[in-house]
């Protein structure tokens, strides 16, 4: 069964394959490891389709930035619900890389952390079965923030710096 | 003090609804233990010894007397009558149900009060002086930078899930009442060369396992880049902090493994890529926060001491329990909750009430929690102090010794704490039966006693200038103390005397430590600084000299 996903807010069908799931010569859009990706970089230059390259919580992001241009995916894993290195990996690629493709988190992906996810950049989430349908409403859990955000797709209040709401409102 | 407006009021009624759904999956089996386990202890949420353990928020300490009133309600309705203040200035209930908790939030949140952030591995309740506002060496108020802190990393998405907890305290004084050198962050306002205000910035501080004083990382911050600052220095912890190893997931070990150097460098470079596209402080709305700590309408009134004809008690409650105030004819005045029977930092319900209904009547309303889990009246006309020591005194609310050697604080201990090796609130009780002659007490002068039941270091034993440690000797409870520890501007960790000691022999100890004191002390020359002078061999050698009868 293909994978679900939840992306810009709707549950779609994975059109992505792992290279450790499919093989290089099937999918037309491949996600890379970094170290498959490093080492095979020229032939992946090569090659015709889209890559998409996942980063452990350990690999520093700055490794990606001189070949970013070609990844129209990236990847962040999330190993256990401990894991909190791909909320700065997202914002650091968003904001100082400024990578605008598809940002997603993998591993262990909860429905109770996608809120945050979203407000650092992720938009397209790995989500178990189990928590897929309800996700989405999760990513409105709060409607207002104190913080700014780089997901263009929540409505959210304008961040601290500019607030002046009064008090009475 | 600070009020919500619909942005902050919106976010904790959301928070409820979310921690109500997680919590109705929990009970309906759809979260494991583990998932659910990150989930409630973000909401300050812990399964204790005996029941769960609720860590309501008490931002910088602040309450008002409606705040109060609603924390004695949740006292009498989800506990057995009594919460106990801790040395970050908030507030637990060691009874509540867990099916319970969801409504207890939603009544706390009708009084603009939450329990977010309170534990977890994410940015802690932010502490500060309880004289904040009112200290005559104050250079700034704190507290508007406490609630910009406050607002700014509460939800904050990057740094929810960071390698260990994380504890910022900010002051505003050159007397470090928070114990901002024991914390992962200190903020101190400071003055730059050109006289204007910023502030300095320390890291890596904190007790537990390894306890380590906060290092200056950046000496002069402009004002405007506090946050991104911050942000910076939480970014390297988050990405470059440990995560394989509970006892050396801190900041703090971070630092030392890095170097002061190193780490600055890293948080320095950080800073410069990414302050620009930071929340940078708008001058507009740290003048809104301002408005919120605006000086209450005091009376023009010139300062008076208690008459000689007053009752000796209450001269030495008012000599003992009240500080001095910027302002001509006030007092700021603890009220103590040390009273010798009492576990250290408990408070009944009706006790709350009081102190709400006193706070109204006396202090403009507001009451603020003390680091050394005591309250506070900032605002007390001093030709008022004795009716309000009389109230207090009816209380049980006014043993007269803040800042003396009964003053101690203390973690609940092994009583209630499922991390605890031994008791604390024994101990302490013991202590209180030993030493129960104030004039010997007062004798003494300053001192300051702490004690935690475990490594984990909540009643921040390092820094009692005599700390007290529980440790587990197959299966029974033994004392390490530790002499000449220091939480303030001159903060410094203790050094432990020799072998630990038996429950029953510490009174006993802590008299020969005294002892040696009193013996060698200079004129006015404080426990603290006579150790300092001494060393630790004259204390070690009297209390080892002989076997304690116990």
């Amino acid at each position: 069964m293909p994978r679900r996903l939840l992306r810009d807010g709707l549950i779609v069908e994975d059109d992505w394959s792992y290279l450790a799931e499919a093989g290089d010569g099937a999918a037309s859009a491949l996600i890379l490891s970094l170290t498959e990706w490093q080492s095979r970089r020229d032939s992946w230059i090569a090659r015709v389709g889209r890559l998409g390259v996942w980063l452990l919580p350990a690999e520093r992001v700055e490794l990606l930035e001189p070949d970013l241009p070609r990844f129209s995916l990236i990847a962040a894993d999330f190993p256990g619900p401990s894991e909190g290195r791909g909320y700065s990996q997202a914002r650091l690629l968003r904001e100082h890389w400024g990578f605008r493709g598809e940002l997603r988190a993998r591993g262990y992906v909860r429905r109770d952390q996608l809120f945050f996810m979203a407000r650092c950049g992720f938009n397209s989430f790995e989500l178990p079965d189990s928590d897929i349908e309800n996700a989405a409403a999760a990513l409105s859990t709060f409607s207002r923030a104190y913080q700014p955000s780089n997901d263009a797709g929540l409505a959210l209040k304008p961040p601290l710096r500019s607030r002046s709401t009064p008090a009475s409102a | 003090m600070y009020r919500y407006d619909v942005v902050d009021r919106t976010l904790v009624n959301e928070r409820v609804a979310q921690f109500r759904d997680q919590t109705r999956r929990f009970l309906a089996g759809q979260l494991t233990e583990d998932e659910f386990r990150h989930l409630r202890l973000r909401n300050g949420l812990y399964i204790q010894r005996h029941a769960p353990m609720l860590r309501v928020a008490i931002p910088y300490g602040l309450l008002s007397s409606t705040q109060l009133r609603a924390l004695g309600a949740i006292a009498r309705r989800y506990d057995r009558g009594y919460g106990h203040f801790t040395t970050r200035q908030n507030i637990q209930f060691n009874w509540p149900k867990l099916e319970q908790v969801p409504d207890i939030l939603a009544e706390l949140a009708e009084v603009e009060m939450h329990a977010i952030q309170t534990s977890g591995n994410c940015i802690r309740n932010t502490t500060s002086d309880h004289l904040a506002g009112v200290t005559p060496e104050e250079l700034e108020d704190p507290r508007p930078w406490c609630e910009l802190i406050r607002q700014w990393s509460t939800f904050h998405p990057e740094f929810t899930y960071l390698p260990r907890k994380f504890k910022i305290a900010v002051t505003g004084a050159p007397k470090d009442r928070a114990a901002s050198l024991v914390h992962d962050v200190g903020v101190h306002i400071v003055r730059g060369q050109s006289g204007e205000l910023g502030f300095e910035i320390l890291a890596g501080g904190g007790l537990g396992r390894t306890p380590i004083i906060g290092q200056v990382v950046r000496e002069f911050l402009p004002r405007e880049h506090l946050l991104t600052y911050l942000e910076a220095i939480l970014r390297v912890y988050n990405l470059e902090g440990r995560r394989d190893n509970i006892h050396k997931a801190r900041i703090k070990i971070l630092v030392r493994s890095l170097g002061l150097e190193e780490f600055r460098r890293r948080v320095e470079a950080e800073w410069e890529s990414s302050r620009g596209a930071g929340p940078r402080v708008d001058d507009g709305e740290i003048a809104r926060l301002r408005g919120f700590f605006d000086p209450p309408p005091y009376r023009r009134l010139a300062d008076t001491e208690p008459a000689e004809g007053q009752s000796t008690a209450f001269r030495a409650w008012y000599r003992y329990n009240t500080t001095a105030h910027k302002v001509p004819g006030y007092r700021a005045v603890y009220v103590s909750l040390k009273k010798p029977d009492v576990a250290p930092g408990d408070i009944t319900d009706s006790q709350l009430e009081l102190v709400a209904d006193l706070a109204e009547r006396y202090s403009f309303g507001e009451v603020r929690v003390t680091h050394t889990q005591n309250l506070l009246f900032a605002d007390v006309q001093q030709d008022k102090a004795f009716e309000l020591w009389q109230a207090l005194e009816k209380a049980g609310l006014a043993t007269p010794n803040i800042g003396t050697l009964t003053d101690m604080i203390a973690c609940p201990g092994l009583d209630f704490c499922s991390l605890a090796n031994a008791g604390s609130i024994d101990v302490a009780k013991h202590i209180n039966e030993r030493f129960d002659d104030y004039d010997y007490i007062y004798d003494l002068g300053e001192i300051e006693v702490k004690m935690s039941g475990c490594m984990n270091a909540c009643g921040h034993h390092h820094v009692g200038h005599i700390g007290i440690l529980g440790v587990d000797k197959s299966g029974e409870e033994w004392y390490q103390i530790t002499i000449g520890g220091a939480a303030g501007a001159d903060a410094s960790l203790g050094h432990v005397i020799g072998p630990s000691v038996a429950k029953t022999e510490v009174p006993e100890t802590i008299a020969r430590l005294l002892d040696v004191y009193v013996e060698q002390r200079r004129p006015d020359e404080r426990f603290l600084d006579t150790v300092r002078r001494l060393g630790v061999k004259p204390f070690k050698d009297r209390v080892y000299a002989a076997p304690v009868a116990a």
